[in-house]
């Protein structure tokens, strides 16, 4: 009964969606409060139906019911609760369920949160929102239906994917798709702008905090999905420039450049136009990756045109999207104002700047993914673009980027003076400038450019404290009360300087990770040792340990550094039954921010083992920088001043704070 | 969502691509000649492979490739000349970095023509902008004010408390 009921609710809100589709969006026309004002109960509604669907798929799952068929192909009664619930993620059919409710919560949360937007931009939001729940809807229904049947019931499921049998694979796919899909409320923003031709700075400071809630799911999403692929797949690749993961680096990239520009239309009310094309541009990049994971192009062009049912919906509405909301922004965009001029040298002219690089390097990005298949579909000849073509445009691209980080927040609005900035950044390029001749020093005959790499790295971390120094008065006030100073600095500013820090310790983790690291790979037996990076590795021995669905053969490691033991490391070969797969299971010890990475490959006929062992210096800032930034977004989140009708401060005073 | 690529390697290609490539007995004794043959490597795709390097997959074509990559090696090619077998044998599908061809031109110039284009659109705006007239605030604009927007404007207006 219980997956009739999900199929109706799905149903149901297929119906509802329609409603507030039309209803909310034509009272809008007409100016009409009544009919505008269905458009919240309607919205919270289709969250909550699909909800109800979302939660039948869920208790199928739980409960095992093997007699659905999506449950018999991805589920086996044995396997651990976690990974019963993650399994109706982890499939095409219940991926899009998730897809949906998501877009449907922020429709939600639009409605319910939304209480001081004007009426008839909210009803136009959440109109245009709802076009686009009633799309993906009917395609699941259509094409992905999770709840059908299957006669007779077997017996037992198919069992999930051994490799996504993963606590980061259970919470990775959550956390993108709120990124992913959150990205559609600053599209229905737009739109609903276009609708009504007029747009203020108003309209950027209620897009924002949304496109920065997206943005802080979706870097979130990006790194647990590269640290699952770090410490899974067994030879500790953390990128690997894969149409998937381009496909939701595209997005982030856009949403990065809209966060900028929405500062710059916030307090300037300058670059609305572009501003627009960017909200637009970042979910129809959200749309345009659901459709390369989801139509099976990037498998292989043929196997898309032998079974195009999936592709070609999707194709469909990604051009009636991207392309009617293209149409609407050439239509309505020339008859937004232009406001708030400025000169180059400025912090707007920083801004644009920071949204020319992003810009290119998204769309380097994305004509590196899309043009091997375009070409075969063109011509039929078949190319490859991978990694090393990435590394050696987006990392040009990316480094001048970096190197102009710092000066954007130092420059004044409207005029800034270049050369003054230069000036009060000489303190951060000297400290870079030492750490790149230490690291040239210490690394002698090592990579040539990753010391410079690393000192742009450390330009950054220091640019982004000058600023914050500067204003707390260090050095100028005693230590106190800059400290007190620097607390009471408005979050935002906290928010872009660690956004900005993050960003540098990234790129010195990506740096030592890729230049300076060493590996090994050796056949041993037990008893035998093996040394990298000054740590000894003594093979003591092999075990087997059983599971709940799953058989672990535990390889046993004593590591020691300078002759004392620093640990046990125990990597293991797990092999699954109901799929008869074996997986490997890396050992990870950090040491400070790097790590030793430990893998087993086969077993030998003369009874040796292979051994992989990896030292990964600074690898986990990698990660720790991406959480720095996460931190910095959500901090910016939290400052008052961006949300929209927060309660009046006690004293009248801190609004007159001056705009930054 | 590298997940759903897993996905697809599983579905379509059989449990493959797990596990690190390079096996220990292919290992090079002259490790100059290794690394190179390891660098080589990560420039080449494992044809039958989703998207990976010889170096990460460890299907047993990419074994084979690199394989013969080393021996091409010993045998005293360099490393361009290892780069020109193969793709004169497996076609340019082999190499993850496409040579600058007419085929691949716009592949190769779109992010240096985008970002110099881009670069100098702005800079004609911002010498338009600049005969503009002076530097302003912003005005609001959008024409009168619908009567939401009066009773919202009158409600702001209230004298305050304090």
């Amino acid at each position: 009964m219980t997956p009739e009921i999900g199929h109706y609710a799905l149903v149901l809100a297929f119906a509802l969606g329609i409603f507030q589709g039309c209803v909310p969006l034509y009272g809008a026309q007409r100016n009409d409060p009544v009919l505008m004002a269905t458009a919240v109960p309607t919205a919270v509604a289709q969250f909550v139906f699909i909800g109800i669907a979302f939660a039948a798929l869920t208790l199928a799952y739980v409960g095992s019911d093997f007699s659905v068929v999506n449950v018999f192909e991805n589920s086996h009664s044995l396997k651990p609760l976690i990974y019963k619930i993650s399994g109706v993620w982890g499939n095409h059919e219940g991926s899009m369920l998730l897809w949906v409710l998501i877009l449907a919560l922020f429709g939600a949360l639009v409605a319910i949160f939304g209480g001081n937007l004007p009426l008839t931009l909210k009803a136009n939001v959440l109109s245009v929102q709802s076009w686009i729940a009633v799309a993906f809807i009917l395609f699941i229904l259509a094409t992905s239906n999770p709840f059908l049947r299957l006669v007779p019931t077997p017996a037992e499921g198919r069992d999930l994917n051994p490799l996504l049998q993963d606590p980061g694979l259970a919470i990775h796919p959550p956390l993108l798709y709120v990124g992913y899909v959150g990205l559609s409320i600053s599209f229905s923003f737009a739109i609903a702008a276009l609708i009504e031709g007029r747009i203020d700075a108003a309209w950027a400071r209620w897009v924002r905090p949304w496109t920065l809630l997206a943005w802080i799911f979706l870097t979130l999403g990006i790194a647990m999905g590269s640290y699952w692929a770090y410490y899974t797949l067994g030879w500790g690749g953390w990128w690997f420039w894969d149409p998937v993961e381009n496909a939701s680096f595209m997005p982030w990239l856009i949403a990065t450049a809209l966060l900028h520009s929405a500062v710059v239309m916030e307090k300037r009310n300058a670059l609305k136009i572009w501003t627009i094309l960017l909200a637009i541009l970042a979910f129809s990049l959200s749309l345009i990756g659901t459709f390369l994971v989801r139509s099976g192009v990037l498998t292989s062009v043929h196997a898309f045109a032998t079974d195009p049912t999936r592709g070609v919906f999707i194709l469909a509405l990604l051009i009636v999207f991207i392309g009617g909301a293209l149409a609407l922004f050439a239509w309505r965009a020339p008859l937004l104002k232009q406001g708030g001029l400025f000169a180059p040298v400025s912090r707007e002219g920083a801004l644009v700047l920071n949204n020319l690089f992003l810009v290119t390097a998204c769309l380097t990005v994305f004509v590196g993914t899309l043009y091997p298949l375009a070409l075969e579909a063109l011509t039929g000849e078949k190319i490859s673009v991978g990694a090393p073509f990435f590394n050696a445009t987006f990392g040009p691209l990316f480094l001048m980027l970096l190197l102009a980080v710092p000066f954007g927040p130092l420059l004044a609005w409207k005029r800034g003076d270049l050369p003054g900035v230069a000036q009060r950044l000489m303190a951060a390029a000297g400290v870079a400038l030492v750490v790149m001749v230490a690291t040239y020093a210490i690394a002698w005959g090592g990579p040539v450019l990753a010391p410079v790499m690393i000192g742009i790295a450390v330009f950054v971390i220091a640019g982004a404290l000058t600023d914050f120094a500067e204003r707390a008065g260090v050095g100028r006030v005693p230590l106190g009360t800059s400290v007190r100073r620097a607390a009471g600095l408005p979050r935002s500013a906290w928010g872009t300087m660690l956004a900005h820090l993050g960003l540098g310790l990234t790129l010195i983790g990506i740096v030592g990770e890729t230049q300076f690291g060493s590996e090994r790979i050796a056949e041993m037996k037990p008893g035998q040792t093996m040394a990298i990076a000054g740590y000894d590795f003594h093979f003591d021995g092999i075990a087997v340990r059983p599971g709940p669905n799953y058989r672990d053969q535990v390889a046993t490691f004593t590591v020691r550094r300078g002759g004392d033991v620093i640990g046990v490391m125990a990597p293991s070969k797990r092999t699954f039954p109901a799929r008869s797969t074996t997986r490997t299971e890396a050992a990870l010890m950090a040491r400070g921010f790097s790590q030793l990475y430990l893998s087993l490959g086969d077993v030998s006929a003369s009874g040796t083992l292979a051994v992989r062992v990896y030292h990964k210096p600074l690898v986990l800032l990698i990660w720790l920088g991406t959480i720095v930034m996460v931190i910095g977004g959500t901090l910016s989140l939290t400052d008052r001043r961006l949300r929209v009708g927060a309660p009046k401060p006690a004293r009248g005073k801190a609004a007159m704070q001056p705009a930054e | 969502m590298r997940w759903l690529r897993l996905v697809a390697i599983l579905l379509v290609l059989g449990p493959a691509s797990q596990a690190p490539a390079v096996q220990p007995d292919e290992i090079l004794k002259d490790p100059a000649q290794e690394a190179r043959a390891r660098e080589l490597s990560k420039q080449l795709r494992c044809m039958v492979c989703q998207n990976q390097s010889i170096d990460d997959s460890d299907a047993p074509l990419a074994r084979d490739l690199r394989i013969l990559v080393r021996e091409r090696l010993q045998a005293g090619d360099s490393n361009s000349q290892v780069l020109d077998f193969l793709v004169q044998r497996y076609g340019e599908f082999v190499l993850l970095r496409p040579r600058l061809h007419w085929r691949t031109a716009l592949l190769w110039l779109a992010p240096p023509v985008l970002l110099i284009g881009g670069g100098l659109i702005l800079l004609m705006l911002a010498r338009r902008r600049r005969g503009a007239g002076p530097v302003d605030a912003a005005l609001p604009q959008g024409g009168a004010l619908t009567p939401d927007e009066e009773r919202r404007l009158a409600g702001l207006m209230k004298p305050e408390d304090r």
